[in-house]
């Protein structure tokens, strides 16, 4: 009953913000947060539920970058490219790690739905530069042979889990 | 502020007179200041910033959100401001599809028009134009977002407006879009046809879409009879594409110039205005006396008729069951065309002229369509009628007027007036007054009705009895007046909607025009009309009536609704899947969709949904049984809805619906028991 | 005295009394930085070791009862060293702990009272060995006053705050001063916006207070956007009360009832901090209804942003909060007329809400001893870019570039980390806003007026330093690409403008340009900041406009020459292989995506010039310095 618990979080999250159609961004926040993204035919629903036009949801859910309408891989990658990160080289980071997961700028998840890949503007971890954040562990000082570590630590990590389910 | 209050514009004087922007005042002083996005009609939104101005003591500042204050010193051309335009219109022709002598919007495009006033010669910047796919889907619209400026006059009178907000903003900076939700094709959401994102977008990225080519195909063919209908609105406008005044009656010239492109007969919409107006007030007399589905209201808009099926399911009813005028022509001149010239229906073609792009969308509701064949074959707006007189080279001022073709050229002024908003109501106001009270009237105009204002309310007293009418136009407006009636803040009697603010003289098929004074002119040429006539009330066209003894028979009767009526039903907004709440993965998976539109949502369609998960769940049917939850099984009257399987069951319980999936398991099970028997 | 003021004193009385029985405090910084690098573990593995030396550890003051107390601080600014620890009452300042240490920690220090030396801070410019903090030169040239209880107290604990006299102010306001009292004394300290205009929050204060209507709102921007600023995510992760009672005290001098604090959704740990913040306040009636025991009533909430950089600007936060695409409107009219929902609307900036407490407490004149005339009071900077000490700082505004760089900064490094004397090549100040500032401007005080003299501005305070190595050109498209991403695309002049920017500049540093370019680039960025939207379109020409001010050589050795004087633009680079390093080891043969290299093992090898497309994988595969780029 995943589904439905989900579901039922979804009306629970729309009753508590009032159906009110200012609480519209706090509405997709916690939308996403359950859901990892944001369907389709969810945001229809919240339209409907709060009383605005399906498009007007769509232009806000469209319009900040913290909001997804593609579902995102297990580990959302996210290498900061702020001032002070650039400047030590971060996009070096984001490069490399775009390279071992064969991504590209227009392809930003795995096909196996593992990792998403994106830049951020500043994760205010400035003194660390070059930082990068997955998920919510934030890694600092990074080099880009250090990033494709902590990438190989998660694929490693991936199988055993894997091997694990299957030996049960 | 003072009566004496005034600042200077480029070394004049200019009262300031209430004026709310510097923009306003700036014009008043006779100049001409460009802008895309003001519109003294929409909310002030300041972005394409042509209208920058120098201040003194301010700077550069948008007129059209600076308030005037006296002693201002205003100068709208100096050299930063020169260059600042300069590199606007740069910018955007820039990032502009560059197939200017093609585009529908040609010569009447803003952008081109104002890159020539700024003598635009060269783009010092790269094109950046992205090749993106034109959203033709829809019957009455264009999308193309290769011209778009994103000045958003689109987006805002389709949600202030019309309030039905289609279209909006999407994404973000340089990748921003004017797109229906989710990037959906414009046929597949709400748009309600209207228009007016066409009749207001300065460039070519939203158009009327042109049925041209299609009308000279047929007139082509030597075997079609070609049957044209001219809507009321029509006439008063069409002459300015060929640089005549608005309001301007054309009338004679358009027959003539119908006749010179090959139409075979030239008919009056007019003429099934008069017959709207005795089938519609015969009808709100009837449920006047019945008390039944008060108040009626109009249904000759078919924007406003869609809005209705879309939003306010509860009210379908109260629409009036008579079909348009143009829907009227179409039905009763094809049956009488055939009977008379031994063709085949489908061998004549009614091509509407209409100043609207929703009559597009209504000639293809397929309630309109008989064994394949459309009552109105092709509707194409005064704008394309105007390019095929152009493309036929006829010298239209010059043209020596003709006259319209009996019977159904022949109009009274209350056919007329059907064009401006309000006239509906005053037509049937003519012939409500006399068929009420039994006396003839000297007079014939009830000015009450017409005006300005969206939203009017008529009060009159007949026979005894008080009614009480509003004549709203707007979409927004109508909303309004919808939601103080379900509230019973109002009461009316009679509603008429136009959507088109100003109603069809404004509509979104006219020649292009922004300044509202344009409508205006108009309007007024359509009363003009209707006084120049020498007849004013439908039930004195004698051709009507000699339709009713020979052909039609009683008003209302069998035949008239037949041809002359039609029902609607509730809508949904947006075509989409449903949404997978609970999905079995068993070999036999019974299908439970819950309804969850407006309708059933007021109605519980949340507890019910709910209960019915919990029941799936204690039950333990989740491997048998898969529930999604859809947005309008379009039955909304009788909510909450749920299917189940192939069974609809309407006002659902609980226990209806546990009953349901019972039966339909039991199905299963017997089709199973039956397969393996075998 | 009053009901609140006496439930106050108690909790200060109980808690400097409980704190003084405790001989040990342990303060581990958990700002965004230490976390990073680790300073949760370290955090537990004091906790755990301290047990274990059966000490009696506490983590929460709650009365006498203990050995050493063990807490969690905010950030104290100089994370490039951290996790860092302070040992109370000696002030022992330690760096780069790791979980490892902590054991030795614990046993030299706390228990015996001896300084670990490996742990301590080693000035690297004089080799000095710093033991607590006022030794460093990078806080010795702060004046830490917004900043104070930043790293030195418990962010998460009301408490503690109240017993710095915290909250005193924000009573004092509600009870004892007018609303005109609070806006004149707020007018008569100068501080002005530390956001990014620097408008005089008094003057808006007083402009919001006279406007008619019974609701009226206030709003803190905590929509830190700067790429490499991280001032105001200090403040909220390492004083959240400060903020709410600035807040409390600008609330009560525009009659606001409510009020909302606007954070930036990528700062996670200053949402939750603030968050519990105000969950306590309202749990001791410092907010909610007559509070503190006043007739006063406001309640605020929190909103977290959903990353749009343009939210920072006052109307596209109020679209934002207002459940739309955060898009500016035109001004005016202007939000203390009509603002959120249409009402009467502050809007001020995390650093200045979180100073007016301070300047209620401290008095006018005790303010206006810090900064210059027209610009009183500090102004905390995110310094960053190639100097030795990157971090938080607060300095006294009218301090000058110098003090900054070489006083806190520990002056220019090389790209590779290194001290290079006299290497300043210039600083860009105010984020993608702001413009840069040259050796010229190096004496110049910072202050609101003379830097937007300079052609820059204050902002919110990002500081990037770049040395001689630096190709300007690429500085000012890095920050255009920024803004031009992040232009929300509603008036043309930004959305159409900052991409031709980019476009032209692209065509300077791949060597496409014309001298018409410059032309070009220049009008169009003119256009574009006199005639944009909202200041973040206003300003998005800046760092353009001011590098080809200061840096116009550079810009015409691009375009005339086709020469980048870095050598950072590899489009204009010839790429050669020096005949006297190279070993012929054929590495970068095999690198070169093109193949434009040739040579036997063992012999000099060529690039082929024209084969070659820059791209610079040689330069990285020759572990000799071999291959070097020159003048094309």
């Amino acid at each position: 009953m995943e589904t439905l618990r989900k579901f039922e979080k979804v009306w629970e999250i729309i009753d508590q913000n009032g159906r009110d159609s200012s609480r519209l961004i706090p509405i997709l926040q916690a939308v996403q947060a359950e859901y990892r993204y944001l369907p389709e035919e969810i945001l229809t629903f919240i339209a409907t539920s709060v009383g605005i036009s399906p498009a007007r949801v769509f232009g806000v859910a469209t319009f900040y970058s913290l909001f997804t309408l593609k579902p995102k891989g297990k580990y959302h990658i996210r290498v900061c490219n702020g001032t002070a990160c650039h400047v030590k080289r971060s996009m070096d980071l984001h490069n490399a790690l775009q390279k071992k997961l064969n991504l590209r700028d227009e392809k930003d998840t795995t096909d196996d739905m593992l990792f998403t890949l994106e830049t951020v503007n500043c994760l205010g971890a400035c003194g660390l530069a070059p930082a990068m954040v997955v998920n919510e562990e934030v890694y600092g000082q990074l080099t880009p042979e250090r990033a494709n570590e902590i990438i190989d630590d998660i694929i490693n990590a991936e199988a055993h889990n894997e091997q694990d389910t299957h030996r049960l | 502020m003072n009566e004496n209050d005034f600042l200077i514009v480029d070394n004049k004087e200019i009262p300031i007179e209430g004026e709310q922007n510097l923009l306003e005042l700036i014009r008043k002083a006779k100049i001409d200041l460009p802008t895309f996005c003001y519109h003294s009609e929409l909310s002030v939104y300041g972005a394409c910033r042509l209208c920058m101005v120098y201040v003194e003591g301010m700077g550069l500042v948008p007129a059209c959100s600076t308030p005037p204050s006296p002693s201002m010193n205003v100068k709208t051309n100096t050299e930063d401001i020169r260059k600042m335009r300069k590199i606007i219109v740069e910018l955007l022709l820039a990032n502009h599809s560059q197939s200017c002598p093609t585009c529908q919007k040609s010569t009447t495009c803003q952008l081109q028009a104002l890159a020539r006033r700024l003598g635009i010669t060269e783009i010092r910047f790269k094109n950046q134009s992205k090749n993106i796919p034109v959203d033709d889907s829809s019957p009455s619209i264009v999308r193309d977002p290769n011209k778009c400026v994103l000045c958003g006059d689109c987006v805002r009178i389709c949600s202030e407006v019309q309030s039905v907000g289609a279209i909006d903003f999407a994404h973000r900076g340089a990748n921003t879009m004017v797109i229906p939700s989710f990037g959906k094709d414009l046929d597949k959401v709400e748009c309600v046809n209207c228009g007016q994102c066409a009749r207001i977008c300065p460039t070519g990225a939203l158009t009327p879409k042109s049925e041209v080519d299609e009308v000279w195909k047929v007139i082509h063919d030597p075997n079609k009879m070609v049957v044209a209908q001219i809507a009321p609105a029509v006439r008063v406008a069409l002459g300015e594409i060929f640089g005549m005044e608005p309001g301007v009656t054309t009338t004679g010239q358009t027959a003539a110039a119908l006749r010179a492109i090959g139409f075979n007969r030239v008919f009056d919409t007019s003429f099934t205005a008069d017959l709207t107006v005795i089938e519609e007030s015969n009808e709100f007399i009837k449920r006047i006396q019945k008390n039944e589905f008060i108040p009626q209201f109009t249904s000759c808009c078919p924007a406003w008729v869609k809005f209705v099926e879309q939003y306010y399911p509860e009210f379908v009813h109260n629409l009036s069951s008579c079909r348009s005028p143009q829907q009227m022509f179409g039905a009763l001149s094809k049956e009488i065309l055939a009977a008379q010239t031994g063709k085949k229906r489908e061998d004549i073609v009614v091509v509407s002229i209409m100043p609207c792009t929703a009559k597009k969308f209504e000639a293809k509701r397929p309630e309109f369509i008989h064994d394949g064949v459309r009552d109105v074959d092709h509707v194409i707006t005064t704008q394309e009628l105007g390019r095929m007189i152009e493309e036929a080279g006829l010298n239209f001022r010059e043209l020596d007027p003709e006259s319209f073709n009996l019977p159904f050229g022949f109009k009274t002024g209350a056919g007329v007036i059907f064009g401006n908003s309000g006239g509906v109501s005053e037509a049937v106001l003519r012939y409500v007054t006399e068929k009420l009270t039994g006396e003839k009237r000297e007079s014939y105009e009830f000015t009450s009705t017409r005006g300005e204002n969206g939203i009017r309310e008529i009060k009159i007293s007949l026979a005894g009895k008080e009614f009480s009418l509003a004549t709203v136009s707007g979409l927004g407006n109508a909303r309004q007046v919808l939601e103080k009636i379900k509230s019973g803040q109002a009461f009316y009697d009679f509603v008429e909607v136009m959507a088109c603010p100003g109603g069809c003289v404004g509509g979104a098929g006219q020649p292009v025009f922004t300044n509202p004074v344009v409508r205006q002119k108009r309007t007024k040429g359509i009363y003009e009309n209707d006084r120049m006539l020498e007849l004013h009330k439908s039930q004195d066209n004698p051709y009507i009536n000699e339709l009713y003894t020979s052909f039609l028979g009683e008003v209302g009767g069998h035949k008239a609704h037949e041809l002359l009526h039609t029902g609607y039903k509730s809508r949904k907004r947006i075509a989409d899947e449903g949404m997978s709440l609970s999905s079995s993965d068993g070999e036999q998976t019974i299908e439970v969709n819950v309804c969850f539109g407006t309708g059933c949502f007021l109605k519980g369609a949340q507890k019910l949904l709910r209960d019915i998960l919990v029941h799936i769940d204690t039950e333990q049917l989740g491997d048998k049984v898969s529930v999604s939850a859809s947005f309008c099984f379009e039955m909304c009257e009788k909510g909450p809805v749920i299917r189940v399987g192939d069974k609809v069951i309407e006002g659902c319980t609980l226990e209806k619906a546990a009953l349901a999936i019972e039966e339909e398991r039991q199905k299963v099970l017997g089709d199973k028991t039956v397969n393996s028997m075998q | 005295m009053n009901k609140t003021l006496i439930g106050f004193n108690k909790i200060k009385t109980d808690y400097i009394a409980w704190e003084n029985a405790v001989p040990h405090r342990v303060l581990v910084c958990a700002g965004t930085g230490c976390l990073v690098n680790g300073s949760m573990k370290v955090y537990e593995e004091f906790v755990k070791t301290i047990k274990e030396a059966n000490l009696n550890v506490i983590v929460e003051l709650k009365d006498e009862e203990g050995d050493v107390f063990v807490s969690k601080t905010g950030c104290q600014g100089f994370c490039q060293i951290g996790p860092l620890v302070t040992i109370l009452p000696e002030g022992i300042f330690y760096t780069r702990v790791k979980p490892k240490d902590v054991k030795d920690i614990v046993e030299t220090t706390i228990k015996k009272g001896d300084i670990l030396h490996r742990l301590l801070y080693i000035e690297p410019n004089m080799l000095k060995v710093c033991k607590e903090t006022s030794e460093i030169p990078f806080y010795q040239k702060q004046r830490r006053f917004v900043l104070g209880n930043c790293g030195m107290t418990d962010p998460e604990d009301i408490r503690e705050y109240i017993a710095r006299d915290g909250y005193v102010s924000a009573a004092r306001a509600c009870k004892d001063m007018s609303p005109e009292d609070i806006c004149r004394t707020i007018l008569a300290s100068g501080i002005r916006g530390r956001g990014g205009g620097g408008f005089l929050t008094g003057k808006k204060w007083d402009m919001a207070r006279q406007q008619p209507g019974d609701k009226k709102y206030i709003i803190c921007n905590g929509d830190e956007g700067d790429p490499g600023a991280f001032m105001d995510m200090g403040i909220m992760e390492g004083n959240p009360h400060s903020i709410i009672e600035g807040m409390i005290i600008a609330s009560r001098a525009i009659h606001a009832d409510e009020g909302y604090i606007y954070v930036r959704a990528e700062y996670p740990l200053a949402v939750k901090r603030i968050r519990k913040a105000i969950k306590d306040a309202y749990t001791l009636g410092i907010l909610g209804k007559r509070i503190l025991s006043s007739d006063h009533t406001f309640n605020l909430q929190v909103m977290e942003g959903a990353g749009a950089f343009v939210c920072g600007e006052e109307t596209a936060l109020i679209a934002s909060i207002e459940g739309k695409r955060g898009m500016p409107s035109p001004k005016p009219p202007f939000p203390s007329q009509s603002g959120l929902w249409g009402k009467p609307t502050v809007i001020n900036n995390v650093e200045t809400l979180s100073t007016i407490p301070l300047i209620l407490s401290v008095g006018v004149n005790k303010f206006r001893e810090m900064g210059t005339e027209n610009s009183p009071g500090t102004k905390t900077f995110a310094i960053t870019g190639h100097v030795l000490n990157t971090g938080l700082i607060e300095m006294p505004l009218g301090s000058t570039l110098r003090d900054m760089i070489y006083g806190v900064a520990g002056g220019i490094t090389s790209d590779d980390g290194k001290p290079m004397a006299d290497g300043f090549k210039a600083a860009q100040i105010g984020g993608p806003s702001g413009g840069c500032l040259t050796k010229e401007h190096l004496d110049l005080p910072i202050d609101f007026d003379s830097v937007k003299e300079a052609g820059a501005m204050v902002g919110s305070g990002g500081l990037v330093i770049m040395n001689k190595n630096t190709c300007i050109v690429s500085v000012a498209r890095f920050f255009m690409q920024f803004t031009q991403s992040e232009s929300c695309g509603k008036c043309v002049l930004c959305r159409e403008g900052t991409k031709q920017m980019l476009v032209l500049l692209d065509d300077i540093i791949e060597g496409r340009a014309t001298e018409e370019t410059l032309k070009i680039l220049e009008d169009l960025a003119t256009a574009v900041q006199k005639g944009s939207l909202c200041g973040l379109g206003k300003t998005a020409p800046n760092p353009v406009l001011s590098t080809l001010n200061n840096f116009r050589d550079e810009y015409e050795a691009h375009v005339k020459y086709k020469y980048c004087p870095t050598g950072k633009c590899k489009a204009l680079t010839k790429f050669t292989i020096d005949e006297n390093l190279c070993k012929g080891c054929m590495l970068c043969a095999k690198k070169c995506p093109v193949n434009a290299i040739t040579g036997e093992r063992k012999q000099v090898h060529r690039i082929d010039p024209i084969i070659c497309i820059r791209c610079g994988a040689c330069i990285e595969s020759c572990t000799f310095g071999a291959i070097k780029g020159e003048k094309l």
